[in-house]
């Protein structure tokens, strides 16, 4: 087991944790003062997930160059880089709709780049 | 070949192009920076003198009151803001009255009208947030502010409608004497030249030198400044100084034309005719000596801070006319304060100079008046309407602070010697020189002047000019970052 | 003049919230005027997610949430002009506004709802001695040029203050090829959430040096350099602490002011802690018939709660429409909050009882990061809330609900006291 430090992102306190892993299981949580503390180092330390937010270029609108995206849902932080740098070169045609799926399996995660605004 | 060549395009440079401009003469101005009025002019106290301070018979004294007498028709021709607010120098120590009598009698002999000595009541009736210590204060009703920024943008666009050539980014690096002239030597080519006139701010020594055996220097003296929110612009009304000391006339609270208040500056030699930073011992000074003669100033409500340089010559004189053994080069150097105030007789005598020097003849077609760009905020509201009826870029406001509409941005960028940088938009119409800085309107200027600038795309605008690019390039470019295998 | 019942001054959160919630209320003629090209105000560009987790129990981008008002707003069929810049409104309630189709026209509104926002601190106003390169960028500027824009403003960062709006700026900068070498923070605390520190700034092991300022920037046409140093107790530099980081970008994270131009062209009265109007229960202001709702009246931490604020500030503002004039000019006891012990102000800050009307949301900041305190608040000598929190930071802003029978057993009531207690 590993000892491993984070801090809470539960609410402002922000209480610095210290748990030990092995990558699946965690055990001996401290320095949480509520249970929110303990969940949150367990998935942090197992399967540490965020949604990633982007932007990519459109065509053929009046109104913007660019139109906002996320993940449809999180993906392993790992990945962040790779699901960016997938966007780098893609142009979309406007009309957008918040919702239209904008690349498929990003970075093969299985989750969806969809828009997050319209143009 | 030339007749003239006029290097710097400052407040002394665009004075005298647009004298000349009275002549027939083929005229060019170089200017190494992207834009007119980018040194020494564009930062300083913005005050047009009443002529008190200078040394009797000086050179300073004579132009200062003669530049101060055509200001106001100067302001009418060329539609620039100016107005005479009238300065007062506060005596905060009963000590040192005499001081204050000696700068009556100084400015007496220099033929300022209207000076005289008043007491504390009078003087707390003017300006009722003067020092407790004050007691006593000379009045000087002639003394003005202006929009240092527009007076040159004017003085250089009229002269260029009458015919003078400006050629931007182009700096002097060698100036060689000929037959019938000179060479002057630029980064972008050479020019030959009958005449040369030397307006070249703080580097006006290294230009002289070029030509001249009588070497002379120019000290950039840093001088630094709190400009402060509108909301502070009516703490006092006329222009306050103290009495003036050794290194110049002290820390001075002013309104500007545009109502802010304005306070500084410092006064520093330094080496470097570059270093327009300014320093946290600075800036404290100039908030710890703004309470010698006016109380309560706000200065936390700066909006901004900035430093210049003053052409100070150890003289402490202008230095105007050719070198004795430079015939057709004219000097305009050490043209510190009060070279913003004496700039239009400045000009006026460079013009003499050289009219006698290359006997030129005077033009019938002069044309003495600038059609100034439209303040929309002086009109009234079916004016206004009619305006944006006929441009509706007038309709839509791009500075929010200052309520500067595109329409505004578009004629400062379309007009002649029109603006090329996100800081020639701002000295043109004010956008972005309000509270917020630039914050919200900065990205819709650098498009305006993508659009309207030919060949200029959104990554290549300035702020500056040179190397003042605002961004480096699009989104997710990642080279950077694959490089230190971040990816 | 065209007459309006309500005109809203900003089509974003606040204003589109107000509108709806006057229009629900049953009135009829309402006009927002919006300077931008489109409605939904700095949503637009904050293409992040964690908005509305209180208003849709979902966690939406920015724009995702301000879409959901901007349909509402098309739904109900309320009347707005875009691209229209408001002008002046004078102390009757006459709007000039100006755009580039009608020109400079006016508008008389019955009643008015400032909903503007706020701007962000400028270099200037910070005081950072050294030079005045490009490359100098507010947060929100720069959030602008990669997010809308799609421009790259830098690609080697520093960033000065860490309110959520640098260290979401510090993410995004590095997703977009950027390095963000450090983020300094002139106080002991950031100002940022938790949840920004840790996913904008730990994600990607950028350093945060907490109780650090710049005191140098170096380069004349561009940046390139910035110099930081630790500050003391009172936020002076120390000598001898400077860091020196080569940079080609500084971005300013230092604060927001509510942008009041306009309020105070009114004669609108501003409180001295928030920048923002003084307003009353109903969120009026000392000018009857102006209200005052979202980031024009105090700084929120999160939008759901501009929205909410706003709603009421709308309601308010239709049920003032359809009072009688004896009914608008009665006067009424009017009780100022008074607050303590680290509360720097409260919304609202003026309570009058009889005109409250169900539950009423006194919301507040804190000066300073406490821990362990009782959020406590007495009606007279009353201790009538006294509800523990484990900390309190400036950085977000709390609340409490004073209760109908809480006010009704007070029907001489004198005085209104929100303070911290430690037990």
């Amino acid at each position: 087991m590993e000892k491993k430090e984070l801090i809470c992102i539960g609410c402002p306190m922000g209480c610095a944790l210290t748990a030990e892993t092995d990558g699946v299981r965690v055990e001996n949580v401290q320095g949480n003062t509520c249970k929110r503390g303990k969940i949150y180092a367990e998935k942090e330390l197992t399967n540490p997930t965020r949604i990633v937010t982007s932007t990519v270029r459109v065509e053929g609108s009046t109104q913007v160059h660019q139109v906002p995206v996320k993940t449809e849902s999180d993906i392993p932080k790992g990945k962040i880089f790779e699901c960016v740098y997938a966007l780098k070169d893609i142009t979309v045609a406007a009309p957008v709709h918040i919702g239209d799926v904008i690349l498929e399996n990003v970075a093969g995660t299985g989750v969806n780049i969809i828009a997050s605004g319209n143009a | 070949m030339r007749d003239i060549v006029i290097i710097g395009a400052g407040v002394s440079g665009a004075a005298a192009a647009r004298e000349l401009s009275r002549y027939q003469a083929d005229i060019l101005l170089l200017e190494k920076e992207e834009d007119v009025c980018c040194g020494t002019s564009k930062a300083n106290s913005a005050i047009v003198h009443a002529g008190f301070d200078a040394e009797p018979g000086s050179l300073m004294a004579k132009l200062n009151v003669e530049g101060n007498k055509m200001m106001p028709e100067l302001s009418e021709k060329l539609g620039f803001p100016f107005k005479q607010n009238g300065s007062l120098v506060i005596c905060t120590d009963e000590a040192d009255r005499g001081k204050l009598e000696e700068l009556l009698e100084r400015g007496q002999k220099n033929g300022v009208e209207g000076l005289r000595i008043i007491e504390r009541e009078e003087l707390l009736q003017m300006e009722p947030n003067i020092s407790d210590e004050a007691v006593a204060a000379l009045d000087a009703p002639t003394g003005g502010i202006v929009c240092p920024f527009n007076l040159t943008i004017a003085m250089a666009e009229n002269a260029a409608e009458n015919g003078v050539e400006f050629r931007m980014n182009t700096k002097v690096e060698a100036i060689r004497r000929t037959e019938n002239g000179y060479v002057v030597v630029t980064d972008q080519g050479e020019i030959e030249t009958r005449a040369v006139v030397n307006a070249a701010g703080v580097y006006a020594d290294e230009i002289h030198n070029m030509v001249s055996g009588e070497k002379i220097s120019i000290i950039a003296r840093k001088g630094e400044y709190y400009l402060l929110d509108k909301s502070a612009g009516s703490h006092v009304s006329h222009t306050i100084f103290a009495l003036p000391s050794k290194m110049g006339k002290g820390v001075l609270i002013s309104p500007t034309v545009h109502g802010n208040l304005l306070v500084g500056p410092t006064a520093a030699d330094i080496e470097d005719k570059e270093a327009v930073n300014t320093t946290a011992e600075g800036l404290a000074s100039v908030a710890r000596e703004s309470a010698v003669t006016v109380k309560n100033v706000p200065v936390r409500s700066v909006i901004t801070s900035f430093a210049g340089l003053r052409a100070h010559r150890p003289e402490h004189d202008f230095l105007i006319g050719e070198p004795a053994d430079a015939p057709g080069f004219v000097d305009l150097a050490g043209i510190e304060s009060p070279g913003l105030t004496a700039c239009p007789a400045i000009g006026r005598m460079a013009a003499e100079i050289l009219a006698e020097r290359l006997q030129l003849t005077e033009k019938s077609d002069f044309i003495d008046t600038r059609k100034a760009p439209v303040d929309p905020k002086t009109l009234t509201l079916e004016e206004r309407n009619a305006l944006i009826k006929e441009n509706p870029a007038y309709g839509t406001i791009i500075c929010r602070c200052e309520s500067v509409s595109e329409g505004e941005i578009i004629d400062a960028i379309r007009r002649p010697l029109g603006a090329v940088s996100l800081d020639g938009v701002k000295r043109r119409t004010r956008a972005g020189m309000g509270r917020c800085q630039a914050g919200f309107c900065s990205p819709k200027v650098m498009e305006i002047l993508a659009r309207e600038v030919e060949g200029l795309g959104l990554e290549d605008v300035t702020k500056h000019g040179g190397r003042s690019g605002l961004i480096v390039g699009l989104d997710k470019d990642f080279d950077a970052c694959k490089k230190e295998e971040n990816c | 003049m065209e007459e309006y019942s309500i005109v809203i001054i900003g089509g974003g959160p606040a204003g589109l919230a107000a509108a709806a919630a006057a229009k629900e209320s049953g009135e009829d003629r309402i006009l927002i005027l919006e300077r931008d090209t489109r409605l939904g105000g700095i949503l637009n560009q904050c293409i992040h997610n964690g908005f509305g987790l209180h208003t849709f129990n979902e966690e939406l981008t920015g724009p995702e949430y301000a879409a959901r008002f901007i349909q509402k707003i098309e739904e109900l069929g309320i009347t707005y002009k875009l691209n229209t810049m408001v002008m002046d409104i004078s102390s009757d309630r006459v709007v000039t506004a100006m755009n580039r189709e009608d020109g400079m026209f006016q508008v008389r509104a019955a009643a008015v709802v400032l909903a503007m926002g706020c701007r962000e601190r400028p270099r200037g106003a910070l005081n950072i001695p050294g030079y005045r390169p490009a490359g100098i960028y507010t947060a929100g500027t720069a959030q602008r040029l990669v997010n809308i824009d799609g421009y790259l403003p830098g690609k080697e960062v520093v960033i000065l203050g860490s309110g959520d709006i640098g260290l979401i700026m510090a993410r995004r900068m590095t997703l977009e090829g950027a390095k963000v070498k450090v983020v300094a923070e002139l106080m002991p605390y950031s100002g940022g959430l938790k949840r920004n520190i840790v996913q904008c700034l730990n994600d990607f092991d950028i350093p945060l040096r907490l109780s650090h300022t710049v005191v140098d920037i170096q380069g004349k046409d561009r940046v390139e350099g910035v110099t930081i140093a630790e500050v003391d107790g009172s936020g002076r530099p120390i000598p001898g602490t400077e860091e020196q980081y080569s940079c080609d970008t500084l971005l300013l994270s230092c604060g927001l002011i509510p942008e009041n131009e306009l309020s105070m062209g009114i004669g609108v009265e501003l409180h001295g802690a928030t920048r923002g109007p003084v307003v009353n229960e109903s969120l009026e202001t000392n000018i009857p018939g102006v209200f005052a709702c979202g980031n024009v009246l105090h700084v929120h931490d999160l939008v759901d709660f501009v929205s909410e604020e706003a709603g009421a500030a709308g309601r308010n503002a239709a049920a003032y429409v359809r009072m009688t004039e004896a009914e608008k000019n009665a006067a009424e006891k009017e009780i100022s909050v008074q607050t303590e012990n680290g509360v720097r102000y409260t919304v609202p800050a003026v309570v009058r009882p009889a005109r409250v009307n169900g539950e009423l949301k006194i919301r507040f900041r804190v000066g300073a990061v406490y821990k362990n305190r009782y959020i406590t608040v007495y009606l007279d000598d009353e201790r009538i809330i006294h509800k523990k929190k484990q900390v309190v930071v400036p950085g977000e802003m709390e609340q409490v609900i004073l209760k109908p029978e809480m006010l009704a057993k007070h029907p001489d009531l004198q005085s209104i006291r929100v303070t911290l207690e430690e037990e």
